[in-house]
């Protein structure tokens, strides 16, 4: 058996909610043959494994990700998507057409419009260079979720959780459900979000983890010097994501430093003239309902693409500065028509954003709330009609 | 053929015993196992390979560096030519990169002339030195300062898991008895000696002290107090595989007044690789890491590698090895008590495992074990988990064969249903999920199991419950 070579018009590589939503309007619209391949056995994302409420936008609390993810399926098949699940995109063969492994065997195909939407991950303990030894009972959310909801597999007797955002809160909670004492969660920001009857540790990291076999503690260590060993048999790093980019760098599609995501236009184009590039892919974790938009309005421009709109070339970069870390889009060869998406390291009271080009200040707005670093602002498009698309980089900066 | 892991030990006694079944215990083992003998092969833990030989830096030597005239000198040489026609013969993934001693002070640079002479008393004559421009061009991602190299052309990275393996499962299959947590407690020295173990008596009528850190105690309880074993942590990051693209060569330190330094140097499993620490302990166990030891090891690459530091870290581990405090391996024979101690074997005893292993029978012969009759063993051909050579998920005939080698479970190494399925059958399957990463690569990826650790751990949990 040799290698199939296929064609398509629009391949999609994620069935999560951006390629799903993606797939689903530009098959819908006549985008011809829209496939979207699903590397898992199932299609629908990690909405699938977040057995809690709201989902969906606006977020409805009784709404949860399994079902949110089936909706999101059978829209996508309704619109007359090829979705194929348990097929991996293991690298490019050409600038437009992936290598697939499947029980199926090996295909090469090509499309006339790639869209990634390979989504994010959490970074484990090891990237993080939490040090001291190796046992069992260290999880991501992502692992924790899996192994307690598709595996039905035991999560230990006492947790500590790394992280105080919203989806620390939703690992505590699986956990709590699966009879597992949350016995603290810790974050080395000021502030966090905790569940009632978890102790929350602010300013705190974990400096070591302790046990062989399996996990007894973890070493932490407060801001002022305070230190201490919580005993437990299971810790969940949470949060910290990074996309998914294998497959965007191995296609030598250019990164934004700050996301970690390909580089993308208002339009969600990548560099490389045909790739799209949608959802947590771009950027970490977002709610599925704005990977899900993302997809939704990147279908026009996939469209456009199919009928031979020109590849524009790339626009003024948005700079974010410290401690803001990133923004989508990266780059303005139009204005933006969406709100963008800003994050920030540290946690921001009441920024008020400042956007400059060349010296020249373009935009600047006061946020009322405390954004916390695990939230996104939502820009207001409408000023980055001011850019000078001949002119410098976009600054953005918070005082 | 068989792997014990629990319960009692068979009774009768056996002609050798080696305890230790790390890579030099399991490569004695295997070439025991080409006698017409009744052999046991010991360890504490319940895999092979799960101490010192996990964590070794994976490099197959030439020898270049060794204390000229040295037993490890001799056996390097020998082992390094055995081990890589053994590994092409049975498949073990070995990647002959070859090696740049990168000088960055002139103080290195001096060393050069005379490490490159030391090379030609090691009988290693293609050591030659290079410009700064050539190394320059040779690694263009090196940071700023190199005034030269010595370049080392013979030397190779490889598998260590698989080779343990390799070893281990070939002397199964010849008959050997692999017992594992098995930890030996004391040794009543006599004929046959008898052996308090975790698992009860074993009584064997020759022995082999393969047992790494502890080989130093186990020599005690035979009444010998030639050497003590001080653990020396070598703490060790391992880079995503996205940056394998920073490096073609292993890059060695020259070594200076404080030890052999840090390397950085590609994996087979396609990887980078920056390490290892040297400290001295007294914990035989501290295979932690620290965070003064991973900030060392940032520091060191930045210089040496500057882009690497931007890359996702996949694994951070911390090995053990055996220093004895001499500069040579401390093997020594005991004819008169049928017992040979194999100590002080470092970083090297991966490559010279299979000279070892030859040159310890030449020692229990002279203890009076009968060596006549050996037979060539069944050549294996372990699965591949090298980067640079074919692996299931892209082989059409083999997926064609059998689908399940389509099925990707661990996404980030690209493991198949069908590796991990074989990997729970082999000869020596895998106790734990280490194990079986060490198999088959699975959850060794960026994710560390965000996406596959849960369907691996039901793989395995399912093989395990009978």
């Amino acid at each position: 058996m040799n290698t199939t070579d296929r064609r398509v018009d629009v391949l999609v590589i994620g069935a999560g909610p951006a390629g799903l939503a993606l797939a689903a309007r530009a098959a819908r619209a006549g985008a011809g043959r829209v496939e979207v391949l699903e590397r898992d056995q199932q299609p629908g994302g990690v909405p699938r494994h977040c057995h809690h409420g709201g989902f969906g936008s606006p977020p409805r609390p009784w709404l949860h990700g399994p079902e949110y993810a089936r909706r999101a399926v059978t829209a996508a098949l309704d619109a007359g998507v090829a979705l194929r699940t348990g097929v991996t995109a293991t690298g490019w063969a050409g600038p437009l057409t992936l290598e697939t492994t499947s029980p199926a065997g090996l295909e090469r195909i090509t499309a006339r419009a790639v869209v990634l939407a390979t989504g994010a991950r959490e970074r484990p303990r090891s990237a993080r260079l939490v040090p001291g030894t190796r046992p069992a009972g260290v999880l991501t959310t992502g692992e924790l979720q899996r192994s307690l909801h598709a595996y039905a597999q035991p999560a230990g007797r006492r947790a500590v959780l790394v992280g105080a955002e919203p989806v620390s809160r939703h690992a505590a909670r699986a956990l709590r459900r699966a009879g597992t004492q949350a016995v603290a969660m810790l974050t080395e920001h000021p502030r966090g979000t905790a569940l009632p009857g978890v102790p929350l540790l602010t300013r705190t990291t974990v400096t070591a983890l302790h046990g062989r076999g399996r996990l007894t503690g973890v070493a932490v260590r407060h801001q002022d010097g305070r230190a201490g060993v919580i005993a437990c048999d299971t810790v969940v790093f949470t949060g910290d994501w990074i996309p998914d980019h294998e497959l965007a760098r191995r296609g030598g599609i250019t990164l934004d430093p700050g996301t970690r995501g390909p580089c993308v236009d208002p339009a969600f184009r990548t560099t490389t003239p045909g790739v799209f590039a949608i959802g947590n892919a771009l950027h970490g974790a977002e709610p599925a309902a704005t990977a899900a938009a993302e997809g939704t309005a990147a279908a026009p421009a996939v469209l456009a693409h199919l009928t031979g709109t020109p590849w524009p070339t790339p626009g003024p970069r948005l700079l974010p500065e410290s401690p803001l870390t990133w923004i989508t889009p990266n780059h303005l060869p139009t204005p933006a028509t969406r709100p963008l998406l800003l994050r920030a390291t540290t946690p921001l009271p009441t920024p008020l954003l400042q956007a400059h080009q060349d010296g020249r200040p373009l935009w600047h707005h006061r946020f009322p709330t405390h954004v916390p670093p695990s939230r996104s602002l939502h820009l207001p498009p409408g000023w980055t009609r001011r850019i000078d698309g001949e002119g410098g980089p976009v600054i953005l900066s918070v005082s | 053929m068989s792997v014990t892991t629990r319960g009692a030990l068979p009774g009768g006694a056996y002609d050798v015993t080696v305890i230790g079944a790390g890579v030099v215990g399991s490569a004695i083992a295997r070439e025991l196992a080409r006698l017409p003998l009744r052999i046991a092969l010991l360890d504490a833990s319940d895999d092979v390979g799960d101490g010192t030989s996990k964590a070794n830096t994976a490099i197959l030597h030439t020898g270049f560096d060794a204390v000229p005239g040295s037993l490890e000198s001799r056996l390097v040489r020998d082992g390094s030519r055995r081990l890589a026609a053994y590994a092409a013969e049975n498949g073990i993934p070995v990647e002959p990169l070859g090696a740049l001693l990168v000088a960055w002070d002139g103080e290195q640079h001096a060393a050069l002339p005379s490490l490159a002479a030391k090379a030609g008393r090691n009988g290693y004559h293609d050591a030659r030195i290079v410009t700064a421009e050539e190394v320059r061009s040779r690694e263009p991602h090196l940071g700023p300062g190199v005034l030269g190299a010595l370049d080392v052309p013979g030397e190779s990275v490889i598998c260590p898991w698989t080779t343990t393996l390799a070893y281990a499962t070939q002397a199964v299959r010849a008959g050997v008895d692999l017992h594992l947590n098995c930890r030996v407690d004391a040794v009543t020295s006599g004929d046959p000696h008898l052996l308090a173990t975790g698992r009860g008596p074993l009584r064997t009528r020759h022995l082999v002290n393969a047992a790494g850190l502890y080989a130093d105690e186990i020599d005690r309880l035979l009444g010998h107090d030639d050497f003590t074993v001080t653990p020396r942590r070598g703490q060790l990051v391992v880079f995503d595989a996205l940056a394998r693209d920073l490096v073609r060569h292993i890059l060695l330190p020259v070594p200076g007044a404080l030890g052999k330094g840090v390397l950085v140097a590609p994996t087979v499993h396609g990887k980078v690789m920056l390490g290892p620490t040297a400290e001295d302990l007294d914990d035989k166990t501290a295979t932690g890491s620290t965070a003064e030891g991973l900030a060392l090891l940032r520091e060191k690459g930045r210089r040496i590698l500057p882009a690497l530091l931007d890359e996702e870290v996949t694994a951070v581990y911390a090995g053990l090895r055996a220093a004895t405090g001499s500069e040579d391996y401390a093997i020594r024979a005991h004819p008169a008590q049928r017992y040979v101690t194999v100590g002080g074997i470092r970083s090297t005893g991966l490559t010279a495992s299979m000279a070892i292993a030859a040159h310890v029978v030449d020692l229990l012969a002279e203890g009076g074990l009968p060596t006549s009759g050996a037979e060539d063993l069944e050549p294996l051909r372990m699965p591949n988990l090298g980067e640079a050579f074919p692996r299931p998920y892209r082989d059409a005939e083999l997926i064609a064969s059998d689908p399940e080698y389509g099925r990707i479970v661990c996404h980030c190494e690209r493991v198949t249903r069908g590796e991990i399925r074989d990997a729970l059958a082999s000869t020596v399957p895998p106790g734990s999920l280490d194990g079986l990463r060490r198999r088959t690569r699975a959850r060794a990826g960026r994710c560390q199991g965000f996406h596959c650790g849960a369907e691996v751990r039901a793989l395995l949990e399912s093989k395990a419950r009978p």
